[in-house]
């Protein structure tokens, strides 16, 4: 080795020559690019790029040159270290990428397999199709009101002008409650909600109240003796029967689509005065698009209004009431109540958590 | 209510072309609901009247046979050289030579796909058939062959429109305020309007000139209960003498059967003119007729032979017997027209509505006349009814009035009602002219003073369902058509969204779906075998059931306190349907059945007065709202990834878990015993003090009684008795390494983890983050009746990064502190 003050000595300096370079680079380059692997790679290395590596030893000549030559010599030892390096880092891109390849070639899965380990659960329709129709009025300003299903006699009946002595009260296929002076009802309709309402809180009244009814019917195809109601209630100054016509067909459209509309036949309901039942326009029926029996309606009578201490001079109001058993039935193709009513979870698991 | 439409054109000029749609869609316009179209099945091919001329009865068979010489007229008169007359073999045998019948001609084809031809039967040729009402398909009747009256006309005149062959019958359900559509002087009077054509009033009849003594002396003590009552004698009636076919014709049709002349000619009255009607036989009843309230223990026997108690608010029609008849609803057994009757009284009487539903309802005999009178008869048509039957009877059964007619009438003359000629307007959101107004209304019958402004209204006689002003502001709107109303939505103020509960209820049903479990509303009813199967003991709070009078199944009279039979009765269902791993929920209310003071019934002519609103609010049982799940098989499917896990009690524990959970509170979880879950595997659920639920494993022996798998597991929670959950605080987050540091402790094997962990929280202090129990360990080298619980623990400060020294006397602190709550000991 030559120290700094060491005399020139031209043999030892041959190293420093440009042929010397370029074959230490050349045998390097050829020595990496014949390392099969990391492992070959890693075992080269040292020869080529360690401390005794030729192009390290070459640098270390540097100091032996005269002024003049080491400028130059020093340009070829840096160029040829560099391209080692270079050759070197080439290689170990290419072997790691190699390497990673094949790791993630084996790690291969089947991604159709499935994993239904967890059970799959539901809500059921009748209740998401409620909480939908109350989101519609919820949206407009309505709030949603709630009254019990073990109702007073009077507020299922009396208060709704449903006389005692009525032919419409015996027409309600009532489930009445032990003793006989209990004077309470299993609810016949959700319009007891509406007396509740408007006993309880003063005008201008906007709410809707969905829940759960009863009548004395059997089970079928068609019939429930335990089934689900909307019933809405507006009272406010000047509420005229085209309101509650434009509130129906907004309904409508919002769970038929944007071309339902609503139809009314005249009818009867003691707590209405005008009444209606209304049919829809649903476009997207099962069997072809028709019009769809689906609920009833009216503007309240001022009977109704005076019970429930508001004045039907200075205000007006509008109920509708619609089945919803009915509703699942004809927007859902579904052709037997049974279905709705015996909990089987092949049914309800259809309808995921939402509708 | 039945409308043949052959019955309607008689009164209404139906215009030509008119279809059988039209006429429905007619109908819902006007308020009448079409429930059923009744399409007689068709008839092809010769059918005609034919006039049997002679009889030869056949004596070589089993059973008599006749065969008949029939002139069936021209119809056939150049087939065969026959001269129009065929001979047919009949199996009947009530009719003579001489009688008009129904033949249907080789060719015809009756209903149900009946071909007739020639054919040999009995060693005769059979050129066709004499018809039954049955054959014909136009009614039920069993009689035999269909005989034609005197008035039928020729031979070989097509029979099928005779018949009523073509007749379709339209079933309406007639709404409780529109009485008067139960009749076909109602209906023709609605579909003139409604058609805007001309139409008759069969009620339009005058009362004959018949003089001499009255008819029957009678007096009536309720005026306010029968405001009128009209009655005629008829003497001379042949008992024997059948009703006209055409009559029976409709009666069926109708829907009513056939029984006697006299009895379907007061039935056939009351369909045309709406009039219920009565007829006594004369002979038996004795003295003059009151019509009274019931006395204290009188009974009465009524036609369908029951024999009936009768109550003090009962009306009847009585003589000196005794009461002859519930007035309005039935009339009594003594005074039945029976085979021999030839002479007798009818009664058209008008009836105070509600009375009328009250004995109805009372005696459980919802008859064609209380049904009638409940829902308003018009008081105009008892006389008219009465010379309307005279004439029936007369004309088929040989009967004539004598005496005059008695006519109590006590009536009072209608109020007319003030009307806003505006009001209509006001109401439908649609300009009406008075002109408008008025002439709807008159069109319904009122008679209308005033053009505009304030209006005078006095509705018809038939209207009694018109009281208000907003009854007329319907008619107007009825008749002017619902299709006028636009539609417009009105603007509700600003609303406060759905309630905290509300969310509630809806984030519980949506988190248990999420979590698996399909829900399942069922039922309320319950009976006590479903109570017993829980095995709950006799004082139990869930047996104080509420009771429904008139259940559906007398197996499950009274309302449910736990949703678990309901809910388990929807899981074996499941299971019986083949489903094996069944997870389900439900949530509703509950019936807890307290006694409480009975609602009372105020008034409905104003508001009532706060204490009375509050005891009809108050007698109302609260209904808490609950929710429980229940889950069997596999909570956990096995698949290409291993084993499933078993459904457990676990499962049910951390359902109630994932409730409170949702609800925003914090739930405490203990050992418990209730039923019907299984004594060692029951946890009892409080949220602070207050036991909120229960969740775990089925007693085995409530498996057993509901025939379920063993383990099935459940929870059950009031959802009501959850407190309101308080703002949630947003932790400070500290982004200090933490400390992790894991601990087993060896604990007698019946202490609770609950108990250690929560000894391990308070020892730890404010430095522990988080803490998990990540194994439970049993067995060597664990002592026998001891256990290993290993705790992973995570341990941070806020403010600086945790020493060592600080992580192991958190550490040895909460260690002690267990130790000295549980016995736990530090596993070496």
């Amino acid at each position: 080795m030559s120290g700094a003050n060491d005399p020139y000595d031209p043999k030892q300096v041959a190293a420093l020559s440009a042929e010397a370079l370029d074959a230490a680079v050349s045998a390097a380059v050829e020595a990496f690019g014949a390392a099969a692997d990391l492992a070959a790679l890693a075992a080269v290395r040292p020869a080529h790029l360690g401390d005794r590596a030729p192009v390290l030893l070459a640098r270390r000549e540097l100091g032996a040159l005269p002024p003049a030559a080491r400028s130059d010599a020093g340009k070829r030892v840096n160029a040829a270290r560099v391209a080692v390096t270079e050759a070197y880092e080439g290689r170990l891109a290419e072997l790691e990428a190699e390497r990673d390849a094949r790791a993630l070639a084996e790690e291969r899965v089947d991604v159709t397999l499935p994993w239904d380990r967890a059970p799959r659960g539901a809500r059921h329709p009748l209740t998401t199709l409620m909480d939908r129709i109350a989101d519609v009025f919820v949206g407009m300003g309505y709030e949603v009101a709630e009254g019990p299903e073990l109702e007073a006699e009077w507020l299922n009946f009396d208060a709704l002008n449903i006389g005692r002595d009525h032919p419409a009260r015996s027409m309600m296929d009532t489930f009445f409650v032990a003793p006989e002076d209990s004077g309470l009802v299993l609810r016949t309709h959700t319009s007891p909600v509406q007396a509740r309402t408007m006993l309880s809180r003063t005008p201008p009244i906007y709410v809707v109240a969905p829940g759960r009814v009863y009548r004395t019917d059997e089970l079928d195809a068609t019939h429930t003796p335990v089934f689900h109601q909307v019933e809405g209630l507006a009272i406010d100054r000047g509420l005229t029967m085209a309101h509650l016509k434009g509130t129906l067909d907004h309904l409508a459209r919002q769970m038929f689509g944007p071309d339902a509309v609503t139809r009314w036949r005249p009818s009867y309901f003691p707590f209405t005065e005008p009444s209606a039942e209304f049919d829809v326009w649903f476009p997207e029926h099962r069997d072809g698009p028709r019009w769809v029996e689906w609920g009833g309606c009216g503007m309240v009578n001022p009977r109704v209004l005076v019970a429930c201490g508001i004045d039907p001079e200075e205000f007006s109001g509008f109920a509708f009431g619609m089945g919803i058993e009915r509703g699942l039935m004809f927007r859902s193709g579904i052709s037997d109540m049974r279905d709705i009513v015996e909990g089987d979870v092949r049914f309800t698991r259809a309808f995921g958590v939402e509708l | 209510m039945r409308v043949p439409i052959g019955w309607l054109a008689e009164y209404v000029d139906v215009p030509a072309g008119t279809s059988v749609e039209d006429l429905d869609s007619a109908f819902v316009r006007l308020g009448l609901e079409v429930e059923e179209i009744h399409r007689p099945e068709p008839v092809t091919g010769p059918l005609v009247v034919g006039r049997v001329l002679e009889i030869e009865e056949l004596t070589d068979f089993k059973k008599p046979i006749r065969f008949c010489r029939v002139d069936v007229g021209e119809a056939v008169a150049g087939d065969g050289g026959r001269g129009g007359v065929v001979g047919i073999v009949c199996g009947a045998r009530n009719f003579a030579a001489g009688d008009a019948v129904v033949v249907a001609l080789p060719g015809a084809v009756l209903p149900g796909g009946f071909e007739i031809a020639s054919r040999k039967t009995y060693d005769r040729i059979s050129d066709g058939m004499i018809c039954s009402v049955r054959e014909l398909g136009v009614g039920d009747d069993h009689a035999g062959i269909l005989v034609l009256g005197d008035d039928a006309p020729a031979p070989g005149t097509p029979a099928g429109p005779l018949v009523g062959l073509d007749d379709v019958v339209i079933e309406l359900a007639v709404t409780p305020d529109r009485g008067y559509c139960l009749s076909m002087r109602g209906i023709a009077r609605e579909m003139g309007t409604g058609l805007g054509v001309d139409r008759r009033d069969p009620g339009a009849v005058g009362l004959p000139a018949w003089s001499g003594e009255p008819a029957w002396q009678v007096r009536v003590e309720d005026a306010d209960r029968c405001d009128r009552f009209s009655m005629i004698a008829l003497e001379g009636l042949d008992p024997s003498a059948p009703s006209p076919w055409w009559m029976r014709r409709r009666l069926a049709q109708s829907g009513v059967r056939s029984i006697s002349l006299a009895v379907d000619v007061t039935n056939y009255v009351m369909l045309e003119l709406g009039q219920p009607m009565h007829a006594f036989d004369r002979d038996a009843v004795t003295g003059p007729i009151v019509v009274r309230r019931a006395r204290a223990g009188e009974r009465l026997t009524t036609l369908d032979g029951a024999d009936r108690a009768l109550d003090a608010d009962d009306l009847l029609v009585t003589d000196d017997t005794g009461p002859i008849g519930l007035a309005a609803v039935m009339g009594g057994a003594t005074t039945e027209i029976g085979d021999g009757t030839t002479s007798v009284l009818l009664e058209a009487a008008h009836w105070e509505p509600t009375g009328v539903a009250r004995t109805a309802r009372r005696h459980r005999l919802p008859s064609e006349a209380a049904k009638r009178f409940e829902r308003g008869v018009d008081p105009e048509m008892t006389t008219a009814a009465l010379v309307r039957a005279a004439e029936l009877l007369a004309r088929y059964g040989g009967a004539r009035v004598v005496g005059s007619a008695v006519d109590v009438d006590t009536r009072r003359p209608r109020v007319p009602i003030p009307l806003e000629a505006s009001k209509p307007s006001r109401v439908a959101g649609v300009a009406y002219p008075p002109a408008r107004v008025v002439e709807l209304l008159t069109a319904v019958g009122c008679a209308v003073e005033g053009a505009e402004g304030p209006l005078s209204v006095t509705p018809p006689s038939w209207r009694p369902d018109l009281t208000d002003p907003a009854d007329l502001v319907e008619e107007v709107l009825r008749l002017a058509g619902y299709d006028d109303i636009p539609s417009v939505l009105p603007t509700a103020p600003p609303g406060r969204g759905l309630t905290d509960g509300q969310r509630r209820r809806r984030s519980i049903g949506r988190t248990l779906a999420e979590a698996g479990y399909v829900e399942a509303p069922a039922y309320p009813f319950v009976g006590e075998a479903a109570l017993d199967a829980l095995g709950l003991p006799a004082d139990d709070e869930r047996r104080q059931v509420v009771v429904v009078r008139n259940p559906l199944s007398e197996e499950e009279p009274a309302l449910r306190t736990t949703l678990l039979p309901g809910l388990l009765a929807t899981l074996a269902r499941n299971l019986a349907r083949g489903q094996r791993d069944v997870a389900l929920f439900e949530h509703g209310a509950v019936f807890p059945g307290a006694r409480r003071a009975p609602a009372p019934l105020p008034g409905v002519d104003r508001r009532p007065d706060d204490a009375t609103l509050a005891a009809v609010l108050g007698a109302v049982p609260a209904q808490p709202w609950h929710v429980a799940v229940a889950l069997t098989g596999s909570r956990e499917a096995r698949g290409w990834w291993g084993a499933g896990r078993p459904a457990e009690w676990a499962d049910a524990v951390q359902a109630a878990r994932l409730v409170a959970q949702t609800a925003g509170v914090e739930l405490t979880v203990r050992a418990g015993d209730r039923a019907p879950w299984h004594p060692g595997r029951c946890a009892e659920l409080l949220v602070g003090d207050a036991v909120v639920g229960y969740a775990g494993e089925l007693h085995p022996r409530v498996c057993a009684a509901l025939e379920l798998p063993p383990r099935t597991s459940v929870m059950e929670l009031d959802v009501d008795a959850l407190p309101a959950a308080p703002v949630p605080v947003g932790p400070p987050i500290s982004a200090f390494p933490p400390v992790l540091t894991d601990l087993a402790l060896v604990v007698a094997a019946e202490v609770a983890s609950a108990d250690v962990e929560a000894a391990l929280r308070d020892g730890a202090g404010a430095l522990l983050e988080s803490i998990r129990l990540f194994d439970v360990y049993t067995g060597a080298p664990v002592p026998e009746g001891q256990k290993s619980l290993a705790y992973a623990l995570t341990l941070r400060a806020p403010d600086r990064t945790l020493t060592g020294e600080e992580a192991g006397e958190v550490r040895q602190r909460a260690v002690a502190l267990a130790g000295e709550r549980t016995g736990a000991v530090l596993r070496g």
